[in-house]
C-alpha cells in the first residue's frame, strides 16, 4: 500500500515523477500570485492607519512565512536522511536550502522597505527581525558547510547535523513578539485567537501564500531534479531519463 | 560496574587535555593575549572617553571574548582526530557524548576560565563600573561555558576543513548571538542599577538545555567526521 511513497526514495522515479509534478505547481503558482497580486493591490480596501503602503504586507508576510517552513522542511528532510540513510532526503534538503534563504532575504528586504516609511528606520535591532537575520545566517552557514567538503556523503551528514541544530531559532522567530515588546507587530492570523485584521485583508494574504507555496513545490522540483542528476552523473539510467 | 568506567574515562581525557597543555602553555595564553589586544582595540578605534566607552564596555567584553573563544575552538578536535585517538573514542563502547564532554570541559577551564577572571581588569580598562563585575563574571561563566559546547559542536562538523576556522566562526556565531545579547544585556542592567537576574537567568537555561543536548549533536557530528 505504501510502494508509491518507498519508490519515491529512488532517485531515477523521483526524477521522473518531479518532472512530470513540476508544471502542476508551476503554473497553477503563477496563476495563484498573480490573482494574489491583482486582490492586495487593486481589490483589497486601505488600511486606515497606513493607507496603501501597507500592501507590501502580501509579499512580507508569505515570504517571512516560507522562510520558516522552508527552514523546518529542510531540518525535517536532514533529520530523515540521517537517521533513515536516504541519500535523497539529503539531496532535497541540499535543494530547498538557496529557496529558503531567498525568501528569507526577500522578507528581511520587503520588511525594511515597509519599515522606513513606517516606523521612519530601514532596520531596528529588534527580537523579530535579529532572529530573521539569524536564519538567514545559519541558511547560509548550512550551504557553506555543504560546499566545503568533497566527500559527498560527509557534506550531507554533517549539513544535516548544523540544519537539525539550527531549527531552535524558528520557534524562537515565531514567538519573538510574543515574549519580547518589539516594534515589529505581534501576530494577526497564528495565534489562538480571532484574527486581528480584516477578513477582506486576509483573502489575498492567504492566496499569496498558497501561491508563494505553490511556487515552493514548482521550485524545488525543478532543483532535486538538478540534485539528481547531480549526483547521479555517471548512472546508467540517465541515458535513457527525459 | 560500566557507569564506574565512563566516569573514570571521562576523568582521565580531562585530565590528559590539562596535562598536554601544561606543556604548551603558551598554546593557551595566545587567546588570551588576543582578548586583550581586541579589547584594546576598542578604544583606539573609537573614543579615549571613558564615560562613552562605559555605555558599550559590557558589548565590547562580550564579543572579544566570543571572538577569542573562536579562535580557541578549531583546534579542539584537530589533533585527536587526525592520530586516530578519537576513532578509537568512538569504537571504545563509552558513550561518546561524555568523552568529548570533558574534553570541552578542560578546553573550558583552560580558555573559558581565564577570559572570564581577566574580564573584570579588561572591563575597567573601558570603564565599566565596580557594580557591574558581578554581572559581568557571571554572564561571561555562563557564556563561556555554553560557547565552548555549542563550538565543540562547530569543531565537531569541521574538523578537518581546510580554512576551517572561518566556517567554524560562520556557523558557530548565529548559534552564539542570543548568549550576546543576553549577556551583554545583563552587564547593561547591571551598569543602570537594575537587577540583571532576567537575562541570567535566561543564560542559564540556555546553558543547561545546550549542556544536555549539545554532547548528543556533538557526538553524532564526531562520528559523522571520523566515518568518512
Amino acid at each position: 500500500m505504501w510502494l508509491w511513497f518507498h519508490k519515491l526514495a529512488s532517485p531515477p522515479h523521483a526524477y521522473r515523477v518531479l518532472g512530470k509534478l513540476a508544471p502542476w505547481f508551476g503554473w497553477p503558482a503563477l496563476a495563484t500570485i498573480l490573482l494574489a497580486t491583482w486582490w492586495g493591490l487593486v481589490k483589497a480596501p486601505a488600511d486606515y492607519q497606513q493607507g496603501d503602503a501597507f500592501r507590501i504586507l502580501y509579499v512580507h508576510a508569505p515570504s517571512a512565512w516560507m522562510s520558516m517552513f522552508i527552514y523546518v522542511v529542510m531540518a525535517i528532510a536532514a533529520a530523515v536522511g540521517l537517521i533513515w540513510r536516504i541519500k535523497l532526503a539529503h539531496a532535497a534538503a541540499a535543494a530547498a536550502a538557496p529557496i529558503g534563504a531567498s525568501f528569507t532575504f526577500l522578507a528581511l528586504a520587503t520588511g525594511s522597505i515597509w519599515g522606513k516609511p513606517m516606523w521612519g528606520t530601514w532596520w531596528v535591532w529588534d527580537a523579530r527581525l535579529t532572529s530573521e537575520l539569524i536564519l538567514l545566517f545559519l541558511y547560509l552557514g548550512y550551504m557553506a558547510l555543504r560546499s566545503s567538503f568533497d566527500d559527498p556523503q560527509r557534506a550531507d551528514r554533517a549539513s544535516a547535523v548544523l540544519a537539525i541544530v539550527g531549527v531552535i531559532n524558528v520557534p524562537i522567530i515565531h514567538y519573538s513578539v510574543e515574549w519580547w515588546t518589539t516594534l515589529h507587530q505581534p501576530a494577526s492570523v497564528t495565534k489562538i485567537d480571532k484574527p486581528s485584521i480584516a477578513i477582506e485583508m486576509l483573502y489575498p494574504l492567504f492566496i499569496m501564500i498558497i501561491g508563494f507555496q505553490l511556487y515552493f513545490g514548482w521550485a524545488i522540483s525543478r532543483r532535486l531534479r538538478g540534485e539528481i542528476l547531480r549526483r547521479e552523473r555517471n548512472a546508467s539510467w540517465l541515458k535513457e531519463a527525459r | 560496574m560500566r557507569r564506574a568506567a565512563t566516569t573514570a574515562a571521562a576523568n582521565l581525557v580531562f585530565r590528559r587535555d590539562l596535562t598536554l597543555a601544561w606543556r604548551r602553555w603558551d598554546e593557551v595564553a595566545q587567546p588570551l593575549i588576543f582578548y586583550v589586544v581586541v579589547t584594546t582595540l576598542f578604544p583606539l578605534a573609537t573614543t579615549p572617553d571613558l564615560s562613552q566607552l562605559r555605555v558599550i564596555s559590557g558589548g565590547v567584553v562580550w564579543v572579544a571574548a566570543l571572538l577569542a573563544s573562536l579562535l580557541a575552538l578549531e583546534s579542539l578536535f584537530r589533533s585527536d582526530v587526525e592520530d586516530g585517538t578519537m576513532e578509537q573514542w568512538v569504537l571504545s563502547g563509552q558513550p561518546l557524548g561524555w568523552l568529548l564532554l570533558a574534553k570541552v570541559a578542560s578546553h573550558w577551564v583552560l580558555t573559558g576560565l581565564p577570559l572570564v577572571i581577566m574580564s573584570p581588569v579588561v572591563g575597567t580598562a573601558l570603564g565599566l563600573p565596580f557594580d557591574a563585575w558581578g554581572a559581568l563574571v557571571a554572564s561571561l561563566l555562563l557564556g563561556t561555558a555554553t560557547l565552548s559546547i555549542l563550538g565543540g559542536i562547530g569543531a565537531a562538523l569541521t574538523v578537518g576543513v581546510r580554512r576551517g576556522s572561518v566556517l567554524l566562526s560562520l556557523l558557530v556565531l548565529p548559534l552564539a548571538m542570543p548568549l550576546l545579547i543576553f549577556g551583554s544585556r545583563a552587564v547593561g542592567m547591571a551598569m543602570d542599577g537594575d537587577s540583571p537576574a532576567g537575562p541570567l537567568q535566561l543564560l542559564a537555561a540556555i546553558f543547561f538545555l545546550t549542556l544536555s543536548l549539545g554532547p548528543l549533536a556533538m557526538s553524532a557530528a564526531i562520528r559523522i567526521s571520523v566515518e568518512s
